[in-house]
């Protein structure tokens, strides 16, 4: 799959590390290849330098110039009113898809067990039964290949 | 010296003690980065002898001070001239770190010189550092930030909680 959320100036990011862990900023400048500048004015993140392993990117992209201030990172923010999402475990939308998911569940289940009882008998037919097989020792095996037989059954099983 | 954690940018100024033969002697400036004061002026006494006659039992520090950076919280190129001495011979160098302060950058510098040529902190002396404007930069790993509209992904992130669980039948998310 092609990478949709790339490192760049205006990504939010969730700080997973560290001691801003659990806010969400926004990338400011991209430093160099592990560091970047981020700043999250309205989620208490001061404007700092993190390490991108440290961050996981989010979908959302603000528009401004690398290198922007605070003031306007805030203003942006602000206007998209970014929050985190599904964070919440009484969020009422989370609630209500785990609803809709449980109800069409339980109708397709239902369904499916109807069908399942109706041709059970037929079922049982074209069901092969399978035992588990008897454990016979390798030596033994090999035996019963060849149809060597030892002097008397009774050494027959080897090891 | 032992280049520990993070370095700082000290601004010291020593002289030769006042004697009779000379009343006011000249003041030295160096700035010296090094982890604490303590550090610090050791450094400055050791290019102090080396540069001029004058040792550390035989003079004073006036001032020993923290510099620091005017704007912690730009990215910017920096331009470090030093002289290391390899296991056969000295040598000089020129290399660029693109970081927030001045301080950090010659942090970057010792981790890298003790990296790419083993080069210890005692050994290495910085020589002039200098703030680059992108296109005085020559080395192509600064420059290659140089884009205003630069992006990258995220690639195979290994995740740190490499034993939260230490077994499972998952693999681990790595793309963020």
């Amino acid at each position: 799959m092609p990478y949709d959320r790339l490192v760049q100036v205006g990504r939010v990011a969730y700080v997973a590390f560290g001691p801003e862990t659990g806010k969400l900023c926004c990338i400011t400048n991209i430093i160099d290849q592990t560091r970047v500048l981020v700043d999250g004015p309205s989620s208490h993140v001061s404007r700092q330098a993190l390490n991108i392993k440290s961050l996981h990117l989010t979908k959302y992209i603000l528009k401004f110039l690398p290198g922007a201030r605070s003031k306007t990172v805030k203003k942006l923010w602000d206007s998209h009113d970014i929050k985190k999402n599904g964070k919440n475990p009484v969020d009422f939308d989370r609630y209500k898809l785990v609803n809709a998911k449980q109800a069409f569940n339980r109708i397709v289940n239902h369904e499916y067990n109807r069908l399942k009882k109706k041709n059970k008998v037929q079922l049982a037919k074209k069901t092969k039964k399978v035992k588990p097989r008897k454990f016979v020792a390798k030596s033994q095996r090999i035996a019963n290949k060849f149809k060597i037989f030892a002097a008397a059954p009774a050494a027959g099983k080897k090891k | 010296m032992k280049a520990k954690g993070n370095l700082r940018e000290y601004r010291i100024i020593g002289r030769k003690l006042p004697s009779a033969a000379l009343k006011t002697p000249p003041l030295y400036e160096m700035h010296i980065y090094a982890p604490d004061e303590v550090q610090a002026k050791s450094r400055f006494w050791f290019f102090l002898r080396q540069l001029k006659r004058v040792k550390k039992s035989a003079g004073e520090i006036v001032e020993c001070k923290v510099v620091n950076e005017r704007k912690p919280l730009t990215v910017k190129n920096f331009g470090i001239w030093l002289r290391y001495d390899s296991r056969s011979g000295t040598h000089n160098m020129y290399r660029e770190y693109r970081d927030l302060t001045r301080a950090l950058a010659v942090t970057q510098c010792y981790r890298d010189m003790g990296a790419k040529h083993r080069a210890r902190p005692s050994t290495i002396q910085i020589m002039k550092i200098k703030r680059l404007p992108a296109k005085e930069c020559r080395r192509p790993h600064v420059t290659q930030f140089h884009d205003s509209k630069i992006k990258f992904p995220m690639v195979n992130k290994a995740t740190k909680r490499l034993h939260h669980p230490r077994f499972t039948t998952s693999r681990p998310h790595t793309y963020f």
